[in-house]
């Protein structure tokens, strides 16, 4: 095991590397002088120099990706340019709330899933599955901007049963969570019903209904459980999509999170703060994959041995 | 599925290739005085916050994503073909450089990368199309190197290499072809995922301009009307649901068609 966790880590420090370098690369990646794109074309050529000499662009490009890289290692990654925060303490200060969203966007995708995944597998062929099936792909299909406008004009203008935007209460969580769930409850539906399928299909459930258990006893005792292994996989390695999502959820949301700062830092050419959002989030998405990984091959020994 | 996504999705291709005949208004052409109209016998989705005709746009926005679809599916499984069956049939360094750049780019949530790079380049239906291809390679090139992977053992691809054929004849010949099929698969359920994350992005204001129609930015136009104008928001996102619906049916149709197992088990 201790062999497998140090070469998947190993694997890691490439991607993160690669990872760190992309996001270096996204500042020189802007047409023409990037200071000047920040300041706007009526900045003066001394603010812009000036810019230029605060950010390192004035360095030579080695110089300033080493420094990059020191700076994301030790966990600075400059100032913002329009509030003068430090990049690094403005994304921890939006944390808890991105983290709150996803945590409960996730609840919400496996409470819907579960149920509808083993119901459309149990009842295979007949309405309940068709429907089941229909609904995971209205779920793929149907885009988060605009089910989260969709659930704010039916709960909280029509019905006014919750509020319309803002962090505070449960009841201002419910609306984004539910809107940036809904795509990950259709996916993991669809894994749920396939893979319990696959195992009702294996001899030891054969066996187990031939021993006289019942049909229910059948699915939730032994075919349930070993079906779960590649949905908590799924689940894991979808993190990246809710934390993609949440980017949208929160500006439709007002929800003050990392997604919403991203999209603010884009509108004000913020870029120290997009950078350091993007990096966040990759970074996250990494490190959830990881943790993936060795969780699977902690309960599957196959893949130790890979 | 297939039958029911065969025709959501041809029924968007006619909106897009005879909208300016079907619409019956300029999709530009503002009535000032109307502006927030509701669905009416004329304005069969109503009108929206410049007075524009939303049935017009819906149709004007039909032309854009598909050709977004399009181009970006075209772009996304040309060069994910290529690099991923050279990286199958070749193995050694090229496989390793070709799979490194693989693994940073899926290290990435797929849309966030297409915010950044749009963030920097600017916004416009070309850098949306950059960046969406960017990263749409990706999956086509794991897919394609996995199946080239087997697919260079087959004996028919030994007796060619035997009998003396070059690489490029043994890769377009024989050995992408056997890839196809699952590249067909994931090119349909590409062109809904490349509808949605164009819509996305010109929902938050980094994709098409305005006033050009298109379905994300309509939504955008939308937000600030939700209390006194829903009907803003419902039929583009209705549109961009149904699309990217068809493009789901019609995937999961082809592939449960091309997959003897789902084929012969019906599941």
């Amino acid at each position: 095991m201790l062999r497998f966790l140090a070469r998947r880590i190993a694997l890691t420090i490439p991607v993160l590397l690669g990872v760190a370098t992309l996001v270096f690369s996204l500042i020189h990646l802007i047409p023409g002088d990037p200071a000047q794109a920040m300041l706007g074309e009526s900045a003066s050529p001394q603010d812009v120099a000036e810019l230029r000499a605060r950010l390192g662009l004035d360095r030579p490009l080695l110089e300033q990706y080493g420094r990059f890289l020191r700076g994301a290692v030790s966990g600075d990654l400059g100032r913002s340019l329009r509030t003068n925060q430090p990049v690094t303490s403005a994304i921890i200060e939006r944390m808890p709330a991105t983290f709150e969203l996803a945590a409960a966007a996730m609840f919400v995708a496996v409470a819907v899933a579960i149920p509808l995944g083993i119901a459309a597998a149990v009842w295979r062929g007949t309405a309940v599955d068709h429907g089941a099936t229909t609904l995971s792909l209205l779920g793929i299909s149907i885009p988060n901007f605009w089910l989260g406008p969709l659930l704010a004009i039916i709960f909280s203008i029509e019905l006014g049963w919750l509020p319309v935007s803002g962090r505070g209460t449960w009841a201002h969580l419910v609306l984004p969570a539910v809107s940036l769930g809904a795509a990950l409850a259709a996916i993991l539906a669809r894994m749920m019903r396939a893979t319990l399928l696959e195992e009702l299909r294996e001899q030891y459930v054969v066996a187990a209904r031939a021993r006289g258990a019942s049909r229910a006893r059948a699915v939730v005792r032994h075919a349930f459980r070993n079906s779960l292994i590649p949905v908590i996989t799924l689940i894991g390695l979808q993190f990246g999509a809710v934390l993609t999502g949440a980017v949208i959820t929160e500006t439709i949301f007002a929800w003050p999170g990392i997604g919403r700062l991203l999209i603010q830092s884009i509108g004000f050419r913020d870029y120290p703060l997009v950078q350091g959002c993007i990096l966040l989030i990759a970074v996250t998405y990494v490190g959830m994959n990881l943790i993936t990984d060795l969780l699977y091959g902690l309960v599957d020994p196959r893949i130790r041995y890979e | 599925m297939n039958r029911v996504g065969a025709a959501i999705v041809l029924i968007a291709v006619v909106a897009a290739l005879f909208g300016p005949a079907i619409a019956r208004f300029d999709p530009s052409a503002q009535e000032l005085a109307r502006r927030l109209d509701g669905p009416s016998a004329a304005h069969w989705f109503g009108l929206d916050e410049l007075g524009r005709d939303i049935f017009s746009r819906v149709l004007a926005g039909a032309r854009i994503s598909l050709l977004v679809g399009i181009v970006v599916v075209s772009i996304s499984s040309v060069v994910g073909t290529l690099l991923g069956s050279i990286a199958g049939y070749f193995g050694g360094t090229v496989d390793e450089a070709i799979s490194r750049v693989i693994d940073i780019l899926l290290a990435f949530p797929g849309l966030l990368l297409a915010i950044a790079l749009v963030a920097v380049l600017g916004p416009s239906l070309t850098n949306v199309v950059f960046a969406l291809s960017l990263i749409g390679w990706v999956g086509y090139a794991r897919l394609v190197r996995g199946q080239v992977l087997r697919a260079r053992e087959f004996e028919f691809v030994q007796a060619a290499r035997a009998l003396g054929a070059a690489t490029p004849r043994i890769l377009v010949k024989h050995i992408i072809p056997t890839a196809l099929p699952a590249v067909t698969v994931q090119a349909t359920l590409g062109m809904g995922g490349a509808i949605l994350a164009e819509a996305a992005l010109s929902f938050l204001g980094l994709g098409v301009q305005p006033p050009t129609a298109s379905w994300g930015t309509m939504l955008n136009g939308g937000r600030t009307h939700l209390l006194d104008a829903p009907h803003l928001t419902i039929f583009p996102g209705l549109a961009i649901a149904f699309l990217v619906l068809g493009f789901n049916f019609l995937g999961d149709g082809l592939r449960d068609a091309l997959d003897p197992v789902t084929r012969r088990s019906g599941g």
